[in-house]
């Protein structure tokens, strides 16, 4: 029995998300006309996170909010359909915002797809960015996020466990041997 | 095996709060500048109506183009059917044009039944109401806009969704011709409810032993101790003759007007399936009162069908068990 690989611990988390909101501040010329949308489950805190830490940074309230892409998924007819998760986009909507979605792992790029697609019924908004706490690689679409808490370059069929201390107690990224 | 949507008496708690949580979700699409979802792109829902209806049909219309789903809609009157064809004939016709869902309305009871089991097409079967047997959908949103309208007075489980938990609810009319009746009362049962079916006794089922509620005659008691009453129509097209005396009569004794609803609690809410006679079961002034919720009811169909047909089709297999087959 070996022990489970920790990839970032909860110091690790936290100065990757204080360095994406200087990035997300310093690309934009602050953040006046930022929202965040966290994509279920796990993008959800960590946008609320995000939110937390550019308030601190740029003294400005910086929307935050979730968004269920689960209606939109190009894989709906490989599984049974799923439960959906709770959207909430804040009272600013979208239209011509800056919309960040924070995701926890990037690996297809095929939630991010859907994500955009299911940005674009909402509005219109001005620009698209992605932020993602784990970028593992192996992408099948065309898609790059702006901002990463690390890159982690893995097997395609390891697991990587973001574990959050709203949800799962702990703060920390562990990677595993069997994708789940 | 294909999973349908038949009878309320179906549907488990677990089952029940998934379709009104997933409406819950869906219900937002109403609000969004753009109302449609791909979800159910290239999938084709029929529907068959072999009884006059329009609420029921266009909500279940909406609800599946804004699923983007293909849409056929098939009455029965000016059809094949009106020259004779079987409902087998029809059934095998719609196989052959790929239908994936099949939304039928049929004024014999038992007619979804035999169209989800007798082997003749490949295709999810939801019931829009069939006879005076059931109508499941109607209970579902029935269910939905309870939920919404008196979250405060329901009493949340340790876990899981909240129900209908410490809710009671007179379903009163014309009992016995109604499928939305029958519905009603096995699904606001299963998920936690008090009914209490109130109608002339001509009106009340011989046989409702086996129904999970209890009776009455006598509407003016019931009212102050319910938390939602549901008006029922009366159903002219099924009667002939001798059930009461008068209309001025029934709607005396039996008609929610003014006088009556202010023996309701101040929270409560009037529910009336729709089409409504007024005047007869409900006066005009109580459907178009503070406490009526019929509109909401409406708008809550077309998210609560909206979720029966994503989670009929949304997957490679439904999220919906059938539990007695």
């Amino acid at each position: 029995m070996t022990a489970v690989p920790v990839v970032l611990d909860a110091s690790d988390i936290s100065r990757a998300l204080t360095r994406i909101a200087h990035e997300i501040v310093e690309r934009n010329k602050g953040c006046a006309n930022v929202v965040l949308l966290g994509i279920p489950t796990r993008g959800v805190p960590l946008a609320k996170r995000i939110a937390q830490r550019l308030q601190d940074i740029d003294g400005t309230q910086v929307p935050s909010g979730s968004i269920d892409i689960t209606m939109y998924r190009d894989d709906l007819r490989l599984k049974p359909a799923r439960a959906l998760s709770i959207t909430e986009v804040p009272v600013e909507g979208v239209d011509d915002k800056l919309v960040i979605l924070v995701d926890d792992v990037l690996f297809s790029g095929r939630t991010i797809r859907a994500a955009m697609d299911a940005v674009s019924d909402l509005g219109r908004p001005q620009a698209i960015q992605l932020a993602t706490l784990v970028d593992r690689g192996h992408r099948e679409l065309p898609i790059r996020a702006d901002y990463v808490g690390k890159n982690l370059p893995t097997a395609f069929d390891e697991a990587v466990h973001v574990h959050l201390s709203e949800l799962d107690g702990e703060d920390s990224v562990v990677l595993g041997r069997d994708r789940s | 095996m294909k999973a349908h949507l038949l009878s309320t008496a179906d549907l488990d708690r677990e089952g029940a709060l998934q379709i009104l949580d997933t409406a819950q979700e869906l219900a937002r699409v109403a609000d969004m500048p753009i109302k449609k979802m791909p979800t159910l792109r290239g999938r084709t829902v029929v529907n068959l109506f072999f009884e006059d209806s329009t609420r029921t049909r266009i909500s279940f219309e909406a609800a599946a183009k804004r699923l983007s789903a293909d849409v056929i809609n098939f009455a029965a009157k000016g059809s094949s059917v009106s020259k004779g064809e079987s409902l087998k004939d029809t059934a095998l016709t719609l196989a052959a044009m790929g239908a994936d869902a099949v939304v039928i309305r049929h004024s014999m009871s038992g007619a979804p039944h035999q169209l989800a089991h007798a082997d003749w097409m490949d295709a999810h079967v939801i019931n829009a109401g069939d006879g005076t047997h059931e109508h499941p959908t109607q209970a579902l949103l029935d269910a939905f806009t309870l939920r919404n309208h008196l979250a405060d007075h329901i009493s949340a489980p340790k876990q899981g969704s909240v129900g209908l938990d410490g809710l009671h609810v007179a379903i009163v009319g014309d009992v016995l011709h109604s499928r939305v009746a029958r519905s009603n009362v096995h699904l606001l049962n299963t998920l936690g409810a008090k009914v209490t079916v109130v109608a002339p006794p001509t009106l009340m089922p011989l046989h409702n032993d086996g129904w999970p509620c209890e009776v009455s005659y006598d509407l003016d008691t019931v009212l102050p101790q319910v938390d939602a009453v549901m008006m029922l129509r009366v159903q002219r097209e099924r009667m002939e003759g001798g059930f009461f005396p008068s209309e001025r009569e029934y709607s005396q004794r039996y008609g929610l007007d003014e006088r009556r609803a202010a023996l309701l609690p101040d929270h409560a809410v009037v529910m009336h399936p729709g089409p409504m006679n007024r005047g007869l079961e409900i006066a005009s002034r109580v459907a178009d009162s503070d406490r009526s919720v019929i509109i909401d009811q409406v708008r809550n169909g077309v998210s609560v069908r909206m979720a029966v047909l994503y989670l009929l089709l949304g997957g490679n297999e439904s999220a919906l068990s059938e539990v007695n087959a």
